[in-house]
């Protein structure tokens, strides 16, 4: 019995320690390549300030467009850095060695997910009440942008990398996630946007930030299963 | 059966409507070193993917230690090193970061022994320059450490070899044998002339199309 128990605890172990060692690892990847990390950032603030100059530069209609631009700007930078998450590691066969590894794959793909979340999707939301002060967004939307991507973003994350492992396998994969991916970045959109203008106009956003959570755990239960199982069926070919 | 490590019966593949082999079938016993050849193009990487349990692009049974593969997966990976065409090593990362990802990966791999492998395989200096600073046949020696840190019983090697100078090549055969004398098996494909000095079978796959146990 306490064998068994050691033997679960040091299972447990293991485990945690490969989910740490993966985000080391990725975070090390990713600050080495700075372009990967700044590309997204930049990509973000420059589809904002297009706005200004393309449509309007008038305050008024600039503050009615702030919530849909910023979530819109976000979804597409973040939909830009899906493609590099399993590019590198199937090029260099890495991903062979993480395919034939007896853990379970689940949690190095959620490692790798959280770890690319965190240097995009967080570093989006961080960036937002900039974009948002820019696009004159009022001051009472700032909470409900910054909640609401803080919600969206990894949902964003999770589905587009499910688009990531299936096309990994090809060589031009980058239009193909866009196709797979957009449409189930859709709800995401629209509860997202909509709670930063339910939050503009002074309206509860219990309700929008409520869905997005539900999202979120939905995506975070079943995703990585997915991604895993895409991951196999790409590298099998 | 239960005696053979790896038990392979009336394997079929197919690529492009090309057969690359039909009703292959052989097993491997522990302590046996066992060369693929062929020529390039007769199938040895795709074999030795199905082996490993990347591709399942084919018809036909693999067992380990007597029981069909899919069912004790995990345990099958626990007791395999793979090696494949590409490294595996990441170029901005030093190889002692590289080393220690794979020694999480694996719970077979020795998370201690990664300097003396480092050494063993002639880096010694160069564990914390980034492997994009270091030489191609470098760069596969930062993967081939991952012998010495395995304890894993079956190897299935790639071309181990490729871009190896003679020295290394040398070292690594003695390696293999030595892994073999403790009773580990060997599968590999190399276009090098093996200088082991000890039995190795060999499967020639431009023959074997069409051969059974």
């Amino acid at each position: 019995m306490t064998m068994q128990t050691n033997s679960v605890e040091s299972q447990r172990q293991s485990l945690s320690g490969l989910f740490w060692a993966t985000c080391r690892r990725e975070y090390l990847l990713s600050f080495r390549r700075k372009s990967d990390l700044v590309n997204p950032l930049i990509f973000f603030l420059m589809v904002a300030t297009l706005f200004p100059l393309g449509v309007s530069p008038e305050p008024g209609f600039l503050s009615q467009l702030a919530p849909g631009v910023v979530w819109v700007a976000a979804l597409l930078a973040t939909l830009l850095s899906m493609d590099a998450l399993f590019r590198s590691d199937y090029e260099d066969g890495s991903l062979e060695q993480l395919l034939l590894s007896p853990q379970p794959l689940f949690v190095v793909v959620l490692a790798k997910v959280l770890a690319h979340w965190s240097v995009t999707g967080l570093a989006l939301t961080l960036m937002a009440p900039l974009l948002g002060v820019m696009l004159f967004l009022p001051a009472d939307g700032m909470p409900g942008l910054m909640l609401s991507l803080l919600l969206g973003t990894p949902t964003l994350s999770l589905v587009g990398a499910i688009g990531a492992a299936l096309t990994v396998g090809l060589r031009k994969g980058g239009v193909l996630i866009s196709l797979l991916v957009l449409p189930l970045y859709i709800p995401v959109l629209i509860f997202g946007s909509s709670a930063v203008q339910a939050a503009v106009t002074g309206l509860p956003l219990g309700g929008y930030l409520a869905l997005l959570g539900a999202l979120l755990a939905l995506a975070l239960g079943l995703a990585p299963l997915a991604i895993s199982a895409a991951l196999r069926i790409s590298m099998s070919s | 059966m239960a005696d053979q490590l790896l038990t392979v019966q009336n394997l079929f593949c197919e690529r492009d409507d090309r057969i690359l082999f039909s009703r292959l079938g052989f097993a491997i016993a522990p302590g046996e070193i066992v060369q693929i050849e062929g020529q390039n193009g007769s199938g040895k990487t795709t074999l030795l993917r199905i082996l490993s349990g990347l591709s399942r692009n084919y018809e036909g049974d693999i067992f380990w230690r007597g029981e069909p593969v899919g069912e004790v997966r995990e345990e099958f990976c626990r007791n395999l090193l793979y090696f494949g065409h590409q490294a595996g090593v990441k170029a901005v990362l030093s190889p002692q970061e590289n080393l220690r990802w794979y020694a999480a990966l694996s719970p077979a791999i020795d998370a201690e022994a990664i300097d003396h492998a480092l050494e063993q395989v002639g880096l010694r200096g160069y564990e914390d320059v980034p492997c994009h600073s270091l030489s191609a046949g470098q760069n596969r020696r930062v993967s081939l450490a991952r012998l010495y840190l395995s304890r894993a019983p079956l190897w299935i090697l790639d071309e181990p070899f490729t871009a190896i100078d003679k020295k290394g090549v040398a070292a690594k055969e003695n390696l293999l044998l030595k892994h073999a004398q403790q009773g580990g098996s060997v599968i590999l494909t190399t276009h090098h002339e093996l200088g082991i000095r000890g039995p190795v079978r060999k499967i020639n796959l431009d023959q074997c199309a069409g051969t059974s146990v």
